[in-house]
């Protein structure tokens, strides 16, 4: 019996989740009669099974339910109350299977309520649909139990021929289809001819049978292609494959060793089958990720209701499998985000029709196969996440203050969802909203080591995007070493491997104590493993400049973690720590390598912690494009400090020069009284500065500027440091080559003016570009709140032949724009005080009279989020600060466009 | 292992004496799963120092407990390890790193005292009590006690 009863409860509720569901479609499609049928017989089998177990409660609840579906087949609409009046029933008879579960046996109760209502609601319909016909309803009421106990008799006399139950059942549809046939043509037959219609469902009987006999036959051979395999059987079988896998590894370790062939060949084999194996349990847990979506129609159905939307939900990709531990894991995060789509994204039909949209609002879910991952995505063509409301509560919540959200983008601000604790909804509802919203979901999702993004556009909607791993039990992983010691990175998190070298393009520099790794254009911060794992017991060990680095990314953050070597990538069983050793969270797990050692399972997201509390607190160069933080966070820019002709110590900015070189003074050759070196299979000048002798002995410590092609060397005396600083030229100078005086790190710097050395290398440096075309020179009004920029820039721009026109601020812009000057384009800085860029040049495009000068906007914050924003401010082209040829160039199209136009 | 399951019931319980720095020490033999040496030691970063690494015992992961650094006692002279006696706690399997086994003595239970006031706390807290041997004394090792240490993990 108990087996009897599990089987029931597994198959009930399986079969529920499909009611579930398919009412909610035949809700949108009432005239879709295979969908009725497949509820009707689904309830159906319930209730008989029902009948069969004893269980007394669920019988009648089921066969109320059973009643009223009755009536829908019988051409009764299928309104929404009536759903959800189902759909409650449901609902109960779901609350009485657990309970059932629990305790094994019906619990007791009275669902009067419900099934009073059910009927009503059959007989309210009845009362509908036949108005006038009020005595051809009794009729067949009356006439059901008769017919009913013929056909069980009828079944008892048939019992060998079996299978019983679905006899059974398709007796009673039988019976059930020519009572539907009756109705249409009632009064006449009733009471005249008794006979007739006792005779009716047996003929009918009949024939139904060999339909019955068919689709049964037809079930048996769908069922025989399937069995039921207890989950533990299953996870079991994965465990030792996994160990096979290992073993399996371990011998081909030996063999590679090893020239002895013999073993080679039966080794080969065996790793074939091995992985066709392994391949094939892993199939068994494979399910479509539909399995964790068969809920949400009902949910989303269910929450319209209560909020007064309409919400169609789309979903594809159903069949996509995933591993099913996964799939577990990830089934609240999805239920959760959908709701959170249908609470919070999607609007009323009223202000969807406000705002010029489909009063139905959609939701669509995706799932795809990328390489060894599965993307899930949920979108909303809602109202988009609220980035005011977002900021209100990041600040409210302590989470950042209202500088630091001024500087962020919108995307960055977005983020803040998945803060724990972080929940928008200014009203707590009954749907979501509880502040154990996005975090848990992010949380979730971590844990399975998978990524979590979110993307807005406000009045556009929001989307959701989750990328998780196939499955957890083997991962592909890099193995490295540090400090002797082997690691595993899972290569899921790996982006890209990059070799650091001394006096190569790819270096590690420091900022004061952190290093970070120039990949381009973009800061890396970097992290060296055996230092975060404390492996570093001798100082000296850690090479300042050499070193692998395995670039990784989790969730938005990029970073580089520095290891001694690289060995392979090799397929590792997840074996989870001890749990000893569990409270470490710089490893997920460890595993036996081919060669039987033991090694650790590097958690990327452990890194990227211990990496923000180290790292970002002080310098906000976690997020993906350090770069942010020149603009960004006050204004920091990289300079590098340097000692040339006096002991002041100079300074200029990094993204400038192109490399640092130490030449070998014996390479540096006297020409025609210049110095030169051959670099790169090129003669490149050397320019001093003031007051610096070239080496004669030793190395000579050079800072390479290259620019279209050319290259000149400015000879220093010695390289100090490269600081990230707040670059505010406090006194200018009078000097040539030096713009001005800051304060870096507490000391008078002199800023250099690179486009003084130049042409001091090549006399037509800026010149050659003069040369060409634009014979009416163009102007430009460049803003920028920087002096550093504008000093540096508006040289340039002479250069390449504009007019140039310079304001401190947007403001000043704007007045230079109205006086009647005609400027060509506007070129701005995107962070200044008051006005920014993007508000400048919305002002600029709201002027009727201005609003077709192209505006180019200068920034080094170059994210595609405000890239994004910019476009929509109508900036005609967004550039890198320090883009020099991307500026020309980007100057060039706006104003030859301009002058095509004219 | 041909143990009496039952620890008390006879009134004799049987243990696996092993050494740890000069002392001796005693296992009850029912919680011993086996004695191995232990190889390829990989030592886990960030882990407390009671923890000497983990180790690849026939394809479990073992978790191997520097004992002597457990028992607040000196580092051994030799780096390596000699012994481990390998014992179970909640499904995990732990190896106990030792300086060398001895024979398996069976103890009548009623000759076991309890520990002498004056014992270093640190073994105080893993002892279950002292047998007085010919000439010496047999530490009972109280195999949970000797894994309880999640909570000292978190103070390291």
């Amino acid at each position: 019996m108990d087996d009897l009863l599990k089987e029931f409860l597994t198959e009930t509720n399986e079969s529920l989740d499909v009611v579930d569901n398919q009412l909610v479609r035949f809700e949108q499609e009432p005239n879709n009669a295979k969908i009725l049928d497949n509820i009707f017989r689904l309830v159906h089998t319930i209730k008989g099974t029902c009948g069969f177990l004893d269980l007394p409660r669920l019988e009648t609840l089921a066969h109320a339910a059973e009643t009223l579906m009755g009536k829908f087949r019988d051409g009764m609409p299928a309104t929404g109350e009536a759903v959800t009046l189902i759909l409650t029933t449901i609902d109960r008879i779901k609350e009485i299977l657990a309970q059932l579960e629990a305790t094994q046996a019906e619990p007791k109760g009275a669902d009067e309520d419900l099934i009073d209502r059910l009927h009503t609601m059959a007989e309210g319909a009845h009362a509908e649909h036949a108005a006038a016909e009020i005595p051809v309803v009794q009729a067949p009421v009356a006439e059901a139990p008769a017919s009913t106990q013929g056909t069980l008799v009828h079944q008892v006399l048939e019992r060998p021929l079996r299978p019983g139950e679905v006899s059974l059942d398709e007796l009673e549809r039988a019976f059930r289809e020519t009572e539907a046939e009756v109705k249409p043509a009632p009064a006449p037959v009733q009471q005249a001819a008794p006979v007739k219609a006792a005779d009716k469902p047996a003929a009918n009987k009949t024939v139904k049978k060999t339909v019955v006999e068919n689709d049964a036959a037809e079930a048996e051979r769908v069922s025989n292609q399937s069995i039921r395999v207890n989950v533990d059987t299953l996870e079991h079988l994965m465990t030792m494959v996994s160990e096979l896998v290992l073993t399996r590894n371990q011998l081909l370790e030996i063999s590679r060793r090893n020239e002895d062939t013999e073993f080679k060949v039966p080794l080969q084999r065996l790793s074939n089958v091995t992985a066709e194996l392994q391949e094939g349990v892993m199939k068994t847990r494979m399910q479509p990720i539909g399995n964790a979506w068969q809920k949400l129609p009902r949910v989303v159905r269910d929450l319209a209701a209560e909020l007064g939307k309409r919400i169609d939900l789309e979903m594809h990709g159903a069949d996509t499998e995933l591993d099913r531990q996964v799939l577990d894991l990830i089934k609240d995060p999805l239920t959760h985000m959908v709701r959170n789509s249908a609470d919070h994204g999607l609007e009323g039909p009223e202000e969807r029709a406000r705002a010029g949209k489909p009063e139905q609002g959609t939701i669509r879910l995706s799932a795809y196969h990328e390489g060894g991952h599965i993307i899930i995505c949920i979108a909303d063509n809602g109202r988009g996440l609220n980035t005011e409301r977002i900021k209100a509560k990041a600040i409210a919540n302590g989470l950042a203050t209202e500088a630091d959200l001024e500087r962020m983008t919108e995307a960055q601000i977005h983020k803040f969802i998945f803060a724990p604790g972080f929940s928008t909804a200014a009203e707590v509802t009954s749907v979501s909203g509880r502040g154990v919203g996005m975090d848990v979901v992010r949380t979730n999702i971590d844990q399975i080591g998978g990524t979590i993004d979110v993307k807005s556009v406000a009045g556009e909607g929001a989307s959701v995007t989750v990328k998780i791993p196939l499955t957890l039990a083997i991962v592909s992983a890099l193995i490295v070493e540090a400090a002797g010691e082997r690691f595993a990175i899972p290569q899921l998190s790996v982006i890209e491997l990059v070799r650091a070298r001394a006096n190569s393009d790819h270096r590690i520099e420091r900022i004061k104590d952190t290093p970070v790794l120039r990949l381009r254009n973009k800061l890396l911060p970097l992290i060296h493993l055996k230092k975060l794992l404390k492996l570093d017991d001798d100082v000296g060990a850690i090479d300042p400049e050499n070193g692998f680095i395995v670039v990784t990314q989790v969730g938005n953050q990029t970073f580089g973690i520095v290891v001694d070597g690289v060995f392979h990538t090799e397929e590792i069983v997840v074996k989870p720590m001890s749990t000893k050793l569990r409270h470490i969270n710089m490893f997920s797990g460890n595993t036996i390598l081919g060669d039987g050692a033991v090694i650790m399972i590097v958690d990327p997201n452990g890194i990227a912690q211990a990496l923000g509390t180290s790292v970002a607190s002080q310098h906000e160069i976690v997020d993906e494009n350090a770069a942010n933080r020149g603009g960004a966070a006050e204004q920091l820019t990289s300079l590098l400090v340097f000692r040339a002709g006096s002991a002041q110590p100079k300074a200029v900015p990094l993204a400038l020069i192109t490399r640092l070189e130490e030449i070998s003074s014996d390479k540096i050759e006297l020409s025609n009284g210049r110095y030169m070196v051959q670099y790169r299979e090129q003669l490149m000048p050397l320019v001093q500065m003031d007051g610096v002798e070239v080496a004669t002995s030793g190395v000579q410590p050079i800072l390479v500027f290259a620019d279209d092609g050319r290259t000149m060397g400015l000879v220093v005396d010695e390289i100090v440091d490269i600081v990230e600083e707040r670059l505010a030229i406090e006194v200018t100078s009078g000097r040539d080559g030096i713009l001005g005086s800051a304060v870096i790190k507490g000391r008078a710097t002199e800023v250099i003016d690179v486009g003084h050395f130049l042409p001091m290398a090549f006399a037509d440096w800026f010149n050659r570009r003069e040369m060409k075309p634009s014979a009416s020179a163009q102007s430009i009004l460049l803003v920028d709140d920087s002096a550093f920029f504008r000093n540096m820039l508006a040289p340039v721009l002479k250069a390449a032949g504009y007019r140039v026109r310079v304001a401190t601020n947007a403001q000043e812009g704007l007045i230079a724009l109205r006086s009647g000057e005609e400027f060509d384009a506007v070129l701005t800085d995107i962070e200044m005080p008051d006005m920014n860029g993007f508000e400048f040049a919305e002002t600029i495009r709201a002027d009727q009279k201005l609003n077709d000068v192209p505006i180019i906007a200068l920034s080094s914050m170059i994210s595609p989020a405000a890239i994004e924003r910019g476009r929509q401010a109508g900036f005609h082209d967004y550039v890198a600060k320090f883009d020099r040829p991307g500026l020309i160039a980007a100057l060039k199209e706006q104003t030859s466009d301009l002058n095509r136009a004219a | 292992m041909t143990v009496s399951q039952d620890n008390s019931a006879g009134g004799v319980t049987e243990y696996v004496t092993i050494m740890i720095g000069e002392q001796l020490f005693g296992l009850p033999i029912a919680r011993v799963q086996d004695v191995f040496m232990p190889e390829r030691l990989t030592r886990v970063p960030l882990a407390s120092r009671e923890v000497a690494g983990v180790l690849n015992l026939r394809g479990r992961i073992v978790t191997a407990i520097d004992m002597r650094a457990r028992l607040g006692l000196p580092n051994a002279a030799s780096d390596r390890p000699a012994m481990a006696v390998g014992v179970d706690l909640r499904g995990e399997s732990y190896g106990l790193l030792i300086d060398s086994i001895g024979e398996v003595l069976k103890l009548a239970d009623d000759s076991r005292e309890v520990n002498p006031v004056n014992l270093d706390p640190r073994m105080a807290k893993m002892a279950a009590g002292v047998h007085r041997l010919d000439g010496q004394l047999m530490v009972v090792l109280d195999v949970d006690r000797v894994l309880e240490i999640s909570s000292d993990l978190r103070a390291a």
